[in-house]
């Protein structure tokens, strides 16, 4: 039976494993004389350690498939929204890409009317710009037309 | 003792002298306005207003520096309480309980008591400051690498220890952000670790990215798919302050965090960040309904607020008396001192006591300054909770990703937080807790530092953790703590056995 701490210490498992491998391109050290990769080897064995006793003392959590995922069409929308903005930052400006964040999260996934989104759109990514970037002196990204 | 009396009655004289109060005045509003933007914390409120002060005096320059700096950590838990973003690493606790009070209804009373939680521990600390430094601050020195990483040890056992959940998940989970914390390069060795070719990650991963994703964009995830979308609260009047009950429910979890905080706060390092995690959790150890934290207990609020705060004093022991500064924003407190001709130390009393005690009073007058402030703004912070939550979470990602980007400036670090929040989302469906991690990245660079810089000194010796005596003190109190968490599962077994007969019968 899969529960979820089954799923989760074994994902921890996982993660360990793969740190215990990528650790061996730094020098260990020794025991006396720990090396780079003495500290995370340690813990990801910590962690492997700890991931297999979560699985072992995991069978009375709750199953996995009784865990509701209800809202994870909107919470791919959001994740998308944050990705475009990560990778839009940079390439078109700060104002365009919260301009386009903000009519996919309004319109497009709350479906809110045109006006409210428009108004919204332009208060929080103008606004935002205005108090951090002109105000803070915080340094934004500009886009094409120095937007 | 007349003579310390004496002295601070010169350093009122100085403090309310209206320039130096007015430039104090002017700390505490820009820093409340600082703390309440997530991502510009303490650290980037005072970096970025710094050049402001080279034209005053260095009195009325580092009142209005400490003025800022404790204006954000009040201003701080505005956004943690009202949105679940916190804007540091020390707010993260305060999220847990005060965004839960917030969706019950109270988020006026849990500002309020964070306000005043503030101002009791920032007071009562300065007292403490005052007469405490000296001793206090040749203790703190008697912390070698060994105690270092003994205590930090003990500070993740007893969160763990502590935690709602099984000590084992919230060590699996401290483990994690260990090892998040070990991304970077290696300040010993200087290898590029776990890096894979981003520069960005050379310092490491950053407490804020990862706070703001396991907390703030986590909580989005959850709860803006919901059928049923939090309310819209509309705050009345008369709830914006505490009731009687939620007084008495914060009075002793304040007084324990500032005397926590203040404890914490001496030993250099994230103190103000573990003194929160550590008061959290002796709040809801000790009390009758550990089952309310998590879903608003009003001391999950007062005693993390008022350690945070306790600790920011706290920090300023070493700095006055020794010159050390504990913390990244005490040093550059410091250089801000020393731009100004001011050298911090143990001279300094004698030396500039009209700067010293000075400094001391607009501490006092600083925290009467940000209650007088901060609990008329209440109603005002509120009001962000009328808006309806579809039209509110789009402008807290927004903040989110500001705050994320403003602090280095870096796409990375929005990566790090969409990557955090996915994985604090995940976390928080299989019923696992996420302040761990937090507290774990935070430490790990230390721990790891302590521990290798503990053992080049004794020779490769382990001894050197049992041998001396804080250290040996400290592990001891951790492997009490672990035993105490192992108690349960040896009873259970021995029930198990003790059943098995009558199974068989």
């Amino acid at each position: 039976m899969v529960t979820t701490d089954r799923a989760a210490g074994s994902a921890l498992v996982v993660i360990g494993l793969i740190a215990v491998w990528e650790s061996r391109r730094f020098p260990l050290g020794s025991l006396h004389r720990p090396g780079p990769a003495y500290m995370p080897t340690l813990l990801a064995l910590l962690l492997i350690v700890f991931g297999v006793a979560v699985v072992l003392l995991g069978s009375r959590s709750q199953r996995l498939s009784e865990v509701g995922w209800h809202e994870w069409r909107h919470a791919v929308g959001i994740f998308a929204a944050c990705a475009f903005a990560a990778w839009g930052l940079d390439r078109l400006g700060y104002r365009l890409t919260m301009g386009a964040v903000l009519v996919f999260l309004l319109f497009v996934l709350e479906r809110k009317g045109v006006i409210l989104t428009a108004a919204l759109t332009l208060a929080i990514a103008g606004g935002s710009f205005l108090l951090f970037d002109t105000l803070l002196r915080v340094p934004l990204p500009r886009g094409p037309f120095g937007l | 003792m007349l003579e310390t009396i004496q002295s601070l009655a010169l350093g009122f004289s100085v403090a309310l002298s209206p320039g130096v109060l007015w430039y104090g005045f002017i700390g505490c509003v820009v820093g409340t306005l600082v703390g309440v933007l997530p991502g510009v914390g303490p650290l980037a409120g005072i970096s970025l207003l710094l050049p402001v002060t080279y034209g005053l005096d260095a009195t009325r320059a580092v009142v209005m520096l400490a003025g800022i700096y404790y204006g954000a950590m009040y201003g701080g838990s505005t956004t943690s309480i009202l949105m679940r973003i916190p804007g540091e690493a020390a707010s993260v606790m305060t999220c847990i309980d005060g965004y839960a009070m917030a969706r019950k209804g109270r988020a006026g009373a849990a500002l309020a008591i964070a306000a005043v939680g503030s101002y009791v521990a920032g007071t009562v600390s300065v007292i403490a400051l005052m007469f405490l430094a000296p001793p206090l601050a040749s203790f703190a020195l008697r912390f070698g690498p060994a105690e270092y990483f003994s205590l930090l040890l003990l500070g993740l056992l007893v969160l763990a220890y502590m935690n709602s959940g099984s000590m084992l998940k919230g060590l699996a989970m401290a483990a994690l952000g260990l090892l998040l914390g070990m991304i970077g390069i290696d300040q010993m060795s200087g290898y590029f670790r776990f890096a894979y070719g981003i520069a960005e990650l050379g310092d490491g991963i950053g407490v804020v990215p990862v706070a703001v994703g396991l907390f703030g964009l986590a909580e989005i995830l959850l709860t803006a798919g919901m059928k049923n979308p939090p309310e819209v609260i509309k705050p009345r009047m008369r709830e914006l302050l505490p009731s009687r009950q939620e007084w008495r429910e914060a009075n002793a979890p304040i007084w324990r965090g500032t005397v926590l905080g203040f404890l914490i706060g001496i030993i250099p390092g994230s103190a103000h960040v573990i003194s929160t995690f550590v008061s959290y959790a002796v709040e809801r150890k000790i009390s009758k309904h550990p089952e309310e934290f998590g879903k608003g207990a009003v001391a999950g609020v007062a005693g993390p607020e008022s350690a945070n705060n306790a600790a920011t004093s706290g920090a300023f022991v070493p700095m006055l008396a020794l010159g050390v500064p504990g913390s990244p924003v005490a040093a550059l407190l410091l250089a801000a001192m020393m731009v100004h001709g001011v050298t911090p130390g143990p001279l300094l009393i004698n030396s500039d006591p009209r700067l010293f005690w000075g400094f001391i009073a607009s501490m006092y007058v600083g925290n009467v300054i940000l209650l007088i402030l901060n609990l008329p703004l209440v109603g005002l912070f509120v009001n962000l909770l009328r808006v309806p939550y579809p039209v509110l979470y789009p402008s807290i990602l927004v903040c989110c990703i500001l705050g994320v980007y403003a602090v280095n400036g870096s796409v990375i670090d929005v990566w790090i937080m969409l990557v955090t929040g996915v994985l604090g989302y995940v976390l928080r469906k299989l019923d696992f807790e996420t302040a761990p991690i937090v507290l774990g990245l935070v430490l790990a660079p230390m721990m790891e530092l302590s521990l290798r810089q503990a053992l080049s000194l004794s020779g490769g010796r382990y001894e050197i953790f049992v041998t001396r005596p804080i250290s040996a003190t400290l592990l001891g109190v951790g492997a009490v703590l672990v035993l105490l968490a192992l108690r349960p599962l040896i009873t259970r077994t021995l029930d198990w056995r003790s059943r098995l007969p009558a199974e068989e019968a």
